[in-house]
């Protein structure tokens, strides 16, 4: 058989070049912060806490990304999932009382994950009838799926007015995650640790599902070309209405997630929040998943230890580290290959 | 059965406003590599994305093994049995070696055998399996977007012009691939500016002007006849000795 290309003596292996920065940045940013925080427990209170957002706030923008990366959707609308997804909480959370008042740390948690499953089969229903009617008639034109996406999110906000009411209601945490945990001289909120663990388990999931699964495969190579995927005999479309509906789903459970950090419901959560996601995937790089979730961090990171700091500075910062890092990177941290 | 695996009658393209094609009438015999030439701006991009059904033909039929896939979605199309390497050779940078061909055995796992022959005819692909395809060299990443295309079994291979920016050395490498390629008996389309490499692989060829093929016949035909060769691509054969 003919050797068709270089032979092994003129080929050498190109180097991978795995780029590690960004993730330094998330221990570096840290370190920096310890010394001008001074106290070591107040540090590790302000870390966790911004640990705890910050996977909130991946949560709700890990699908937002998926969406813009994969479909090139504007999708402005995406906060209607948070909040709809924090109030369809209520549906479950009202048969389970029981659960949320016991002091079974374990009842507790079953409430929370029944909050969670009931918010994401509603929002990844909804996602899927927003793809359809929505979404579907403007797929390559920006300025209308901007337009029409904030159109379709004070729609659903209004529907949410009419089915809860328009005034904010209160949300009470089960009981077992009420309070802190104590090291020392140092108080973790016992939400927030949950909520680090869960958005890291989802982060987990996502990468597997992402690095180890062919539609994971097919999600990837979508967001680089996805003329290519069909080439190659994928009926893209189906994907697309796959991905919209769980990046649906994932936006409702961070906005369960957030809800109960709020511990109050409001229509407009959502849309509050609508900005903030913006800023962390494009700080990611837009499709990146893994850009996302250390985008998210940075921003929580920064907010918290900016709030402690300079708290005249705070509700800026995440803005100015948008700008710092497209500075260094205008892709984003982790800016995906394209077409 | 048909002599021809695909049939062209009549294709036009418009592209927005524009109109590319203006009736192009081709036909490609089965087991054979049919050569696509003409100059820049011909239409030969256009025929090959309008069979893939990335553009729509406006008018004219496109029949493929006796079916009319003028009107099919692109993956229907790649499922009825043709494969596609773009221009720009699209290959998914982010992720490896392995990944670009997983994705490419639509029909399930790799086949070892299969593998083990690509490997034959590219062996850097072999060594850089595990490499994200984006830090390929052009000349591999044109392997691995041709090797994409054969690791299945398909019965059209439509390529397009997959020496373009490469050596040499390469192109000389790319030419025996496609030898060994045609020894199989596959029906190969393939788009090419380079006339050395079409002399050497291709059995027939079809020459494109204007959007309109204006010439067909035998590839060693056009490769003696320097005059016509001048009139259709406006070569001149000292360029290319």
């Amino acid at each position: 058989m003919s050797t068709a290309t270089e032979t092994s003596a003129t080929v050498t292996l190109p180097k991978v070049r795995i780029d590690y920065l960004p993730v330094l940045l998330v221990p570096i940013l840290m370190l920096l912060a310890l010394p001008l925080v001074g106290s070591f427990s107040t540090w590790v209170t302000l870390t966790v806490a911004a640990l705890a957002m910050g996977m909130m706030i991946f949560l709700m923008a890990s699908g937002l990304t998926l969406v813009f990366g994969l479909m090139d959707v504007l999708n402005f609308g995406h906060g209607v999932f948070i909040s709809f997804g924090a109030y369809v909480s209520l549906i479950a959370l009202g048969p389970l009382a029981g659960w949320v008042e016991s002091t079974n740390l374990w009842l507790n948690v079953g409430a929370l994950l029944a909050c969670i499953l009931v918010a994401m089969l509603v929002t990844g229903a909804l996602g899927y009838a927003f793809e359809r009617v929505v979404i579907r008639p403007v797929y390559g034109q920006h300025l209308k799926q901007i337009l029409i996406t904030m159109g379709g999110m004070i729609v659903a906000e209004q529907m949410i007015h009419v089915i809860w009411g328009a005034s904010p209601i209160p949300l009470r945490l089960p009981e077992g995650l009420r309070g802190a945990i104590v090291i020392g001289d140092a108080a973790m909120e016992k939400y927030r640790v949950i909520a680090v663990v869960l958005g890291l388990l989802v982060f987990g999931a996502m990468h597997l599902v992402l690095n180890r699964t062919k539609i994971g495969l097919l999600i990837r190579a979508g967001v680089e070309n996805p003329e290519m995927v069909e080439a190659l005999g994928y009926k893209i479309r189906r994907l697309f209405v796959g991905v919209f509906i769980v990046g649906s789903a994932l936006a409702g459970l961070g906005g369960v997630l957030w809800a109960f950090y709020r511990q109050t419901l409001t229509a407009g959560m959502g849309m509050e929040v609508n900005v903030l996601i913006f800023i962390v995937i494009i700080i990611g790089g837009l499709g990146s998943v893994g850009g996302c979730f250390i985008g998210a961090i940075l921003v929580a990171l920064v907010a918290n230890y900016t709030g402690f700091l300079a708290p005249k500075l705070a509700l800026g910062s995440s803005i100015l580290l948008m700008v710092v890092i497209l500075l260094w990177r205008p892709q984003g941290l982790y800016p995906v290959a394209k077409r | 059965m048909s002599d021809n695996l695909l049939n062209l009658q009549g294709v036009h393209t418009h592209i927005g406003q524009y109109h590319i094609l203006h009736g192009v009438d081709l036909a490609i015999p089965r087991g054979q590599l049919t050569m696509l030439l003409g100059r820049n701006g011909a239409g030969k991009t256009t025929t090959l994305r309008t069979i893939m059904g990335l553009w729509q033909a406006s008018q004219g039929s496109i029949t493929f093994d006796g079916r009319d896939i003028t009107k099919l979605p692109t993956p229907d199309i790649a499922q009825a049995g043709i494969a596609y390497v773009p221009e720009n050779m699209a290959i998914f940078a982010d992720l490896t070696v392995r990944e670009n061909l997983i994705l490419a055995a639509r029909n399930g796992d790799l086949d070892p055998a299969r593998l083990k022959w690509i490997f034959g005819l590219f062996p850097a692909l072999e060594k850089f399996w595990s490499l994200a395809a984006g830090v390929l060299s052009g000349g591999q990443k044109q392997m691995l977007a041709i090797a994409r295309a054969i690791v299945e079994p398909r019965d059209l291979l439509l390529i397009d012009e997959p020496t373009k920016g490469l050596a040499p050395a390469i192109i000389m490498n790319m030419v025996q691939a496609f030898k060994e390629l045609k020894s199989t008996g596959a029906t190969i389309l393939l788009v090419e500016q380079n006339f050395l490499a079409a002399k050497l692989l291709g059995d027939h060829v079809a020459v494109m002007d204007d959007g309109r093929v204006v010439h067909r016949g035998a590839m060693a035909e056009l490769a003696e006849d320097a005059a016509l060769q001048q009139k259709l691509l406006g070569l001149s054969m000292d360029a290319h000795q």
